[in-house]
């Protein structure tokens, strides 16, 4: 079920291999991503740690406890040089204590934490060079924006001016350089974000650590902040993870994307693959809007749904033919036709731009949505009879139902 | 609203200023009915006094630099790394004020070993442990009000040690309270009474009250002074205490004690000089602290106000 080796890591070990290219990267993200940074943004990092092909990083069997909460439950997860991970979860599902985990500021009980190849876990927090942007503000309010981000590399024996010179420079990057002397209460709440990230920045950090760093922002604010995360990254080529609870966001801003559940990895894929072939029912339903629809196993891979016969992709052997399981079927793997007098009645139709989403009623309890062009739903309002048909030949299945059919029969 | 106010204002303004005005009077008649400043005058040349003045600033270096040393690394590991034991030290380090000085007194002449009990460090000692309800409370509630935690692990994540951590970060970040906390034991020592007198030493308190025997309206000038003076010692501590960036900034002549201005929106140290109001003023714990240098804890705006 879980990936553990990531295809990039080939290109570990001696840091300097290209991140990507020849490497088995998903095609998409491959075309996300130039062979090569788009120039030296930071002075002097070209001989830094984080390299410009990024840090391969790998957390093995991590178990974390608080008190008697497993926290991290035997986590693995490897991370590609340059990759922007989104760690994406419930709420208290072990995100941040994976990533307090990769910073040091919190220790296993059990596990390996390897960056670049090496175990990390025992080295403190100070000497593991990992920016890390946190949820609440965390700009010293005792200094400037420049003296924030000059910080780290002022504790790295920086001198003052060449310190100066790459603070600005990361500034402008985060376009704050005209706030350079106010004091970090004087910013917006993105802003302080933006000085935050610099300031993770400015000491060329091998791991890029951001833990909700827009929850606190307004909608507007957080789009235009992760497309500038993104695009930072992309340039700088850091290893970053990114962790979130907002799927929208994950989707949108990862190279991959690893769902945890109560401590464990459940799937590690990109955005596309999560999205249209989740390995769980778990994934399959946290990721995107899922409909649950009564069927019957026919055989080995089988199953019927929806009056029609189609490939099951999870179907354990051990689900016996005949046996009710229940069909995971994304709204838009659904279609509808108008049919008075048919079963499914619509019970509400939502516009949503060039989409519309429909409520059908099939039986009393048994509520499916389905998404079709808003032209095509114009004609459907409200209470109209529909016939409801399947539009995809590869399903998931949870065997273990938990949708309840009055005639205990597939519809 | 605003009458309400007044009359608060001017209900404690005279039970503030009320006896300061009697001490005032009393300590300028001559021969009852002329005035003179006769007893301030020869304030300095009076036996003792020199010896006594010194020895309590003595006595409340020692007291504030150690009782600060012990707490503010206790209350911050204490928040970040025990958070539950919170709850214990907040009873455990109320037990000074709730033990009576004599019982405490008693107790440790008991124990302590003959060489300290000659030395006033004795006494410094015991300050500690009376200083340590005040100091936990001020440190704690200024702790609280920044998001310690996030700003100590920003700062390691940039590469500051321990050390580093507390000097950069938390300390600018804390001034207010750990001015606070100085203040009240400065005030506490400058005006304890009881434990001096059983521990025998002749710190200003005592020697106000023992002078006020021999001549009342000298001593009465002492304490007087003492107040002003008192006044004046925390005028300038919060004057070294104030950073450079909000004097630049603000440009708010020095206020009183721990007088960093922060700007309202930024929820930061402000509200940590509620502090100061939060735990009353240490002169006045109980009636058995002597006499007017009590008072001097009194400064109007020790109280209410947010500095
Ligand atoms: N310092 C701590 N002390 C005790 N329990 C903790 C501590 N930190 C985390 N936990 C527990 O560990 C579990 C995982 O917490 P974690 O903060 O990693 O969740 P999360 O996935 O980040 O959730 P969220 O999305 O709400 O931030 C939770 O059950 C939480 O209560
Ligand atoms: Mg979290």
């Amino acid at each position: 079920m879980t990936v553990l080796s990531h295809p990039n890591d080939g290109a570990g070990g001696g840091g300097r291999a290209h991140a990507s290219g020849s490497t088995g990267r998903a095609p998409m993200s491959t075309a996300r991503r130039p062979a090569r940074p788009a120039g030296a943004l930071v002075p002097g990092s070209g001989a830094g740690a984080g390299g410009h092909s990024g840090t391969p990083v790998e957390m093995v069997e991590l178990s974390c406890q608080f008190g008697n909460i497993r926290a991290l439950d035997g986590f693995s997860l490897a991370i590609g040089p340059g990759e922007l991970l989104a760690l994406l979860g419930p709420s208290g599902c072990g995100k941040t204590t994976a990533l307090r985990v990769l910073a040091g500021f919190e220790a296993p009980i059990g596990g390996q934490v390897l960056v670049d190849g090496q175990d990390v876990v025992g080295v403190p927090a100070q000497k593991r060079n990992m920016g890390m942007v946190f949820q609440g503000y965390s700009l010293f309010p005792n200094m400037t924006v420049l003296e924030n981000v000059a910080f780290g590399l002022r504790l790295r024996k920086v001198g003052t001016a060449q310190r100066r010179a790459r603070a600005m420079n990361l500034l402008e990057m985060v376009e704050l350089a005209d706030r350079s002397g106010h004091y970090p209460h004087e910013l917006s709440g993105g802003q302080q974000q933006r000085v935050a990230l610099a300031r993770a920045l400015a000491i060329e950090p091998r791991v890029l650590l951001l833990d909700e760093p827009l929850s606190a922002l307004d909608a507007k604010v957080r789009a235009q902040l992760r497309e500038h995360i993104r695009s930072l990254q992309k340039r700088l080529v850091i290893t970053t993870v990114f962790v979130t609870h907002d799927q929208d966001e994950a989707l949108s801003l990862a190279d991959r994307v690893a769902v945890m559940r109560q401590g464990r990895l459940e799937q590690v894929a990109t955005p596309a693959e999560l999205y249209n072939r989740p390995e769980t029912p778990f994934v399959a339903e946290f990721v995107g809007t899922m409909n649950r629809l009564p069927g019957r196993a026919l055989g080995p891979g089988r199953v019927e749904v929806l009056g029609r016969e189609v490939e099951a992709r999870n179907l354990p052997g051990s689900v016996a033919a005949g046996a009710l399981v229940d069909v995971l079927l994304r709204p838009e793997e659904i279609t509808v036709v108008a049919a008075p007098g048919a079963r499914g009645i619509v019970s509400s139709v939502t516009f949503r731009g060039a989409q519309s989403r429909l409520d059908v009623l099939l039986s009393a309890d048994l509520l499916v949505k389905v998404d079709l062009p808003s032209s095509a739903a114009s004609a459907l309002p409200a209470g109209s009879g529909v016939e409801v048909a399947l539009a995809s030949d590869n399903v998931l299945v949870d065997p273990a139902r938990q949708t309840i059919s009055l005639a205990e029969e597939p519809v | 609203m605003r009458p309400w106010r007044a009359a608060v204002f001017a209900v404690a303004g005279a039970y503030f200023l009320l006896p300061l005005w009697a001490g005032l009077r009393f300590s300028l008649a001559y021969n009852g009915t002329g005035w003179s400043l006769e007893a301030y005058l020869g304030l300095g040349g009076q036996q003792g006094f020199g010896t006594a003045v010194w020895l309590s600033v003595q006595l409340a270096a020692v007291a504030t630099v150690t009782t600060l040393v012990l707490m503010f690394p206790t209350v911050l590991y204490v928040n970040l790394r025990l958070p539950r034991v919170r709850r214990v030290m907040e009873f455990v380090t109320s037990l000074p004020i709730v033990i009576p000085p004599v019982v405490l007194i008693i107790g440790v002449l008991d124990v302590a070993p003959g060489w300290l009990k000659a030395s006033p460090f004795l006494l410094a000692l015991e300050y500690v442990v009376l200083a340590v309800p005040f100091a936990y409370r001020a440190l704690d509630t200024g702790i609280r009000s920044i998001d310690t935690k996030t700003l100590v692990d920003a700062a390691r994540s940039l590469g500051a040690g321990p050390l580093t951590t507390v000097r950069r970060v938390l300390l600018p970040n804390l001034r207010a309270a750990v001015l606070s906390a100085t203040v009240l034991i400065v005030a506490l020592v400058l005006g304890e009474y009881t434990m001096a007198s059983l521990d025998q030493f002749s710190t200003f308190p005592t020697w106000i009250v023992l002078f006020d025997q021999s001549n009342s309206h000298v001593s009465e000038a002492a304490s007087l002074l003492s107040l002003v003076l008192t006044w004046v010692v925390l005028l300038g501590i919060s004057m070294i205490g104030r950073p450079r960036a909000s004097r630049r900034r603000f440009g708010v002549p020095g206020r009183l004690v721990g007088a960093r201005v922060w700007p309202r929106e930024t929820g930061g140290p402000a509200g940590s000089d509620g502090g100061l109001a939060r735990v009353g003023l240490p002169g006045s714990v109980d009636g058995r602290h002597v006499v007017r240098t009590g008072m001097s804890m009194g400064p109007a705006g020790l109280e209410g106000e947010p500095l």
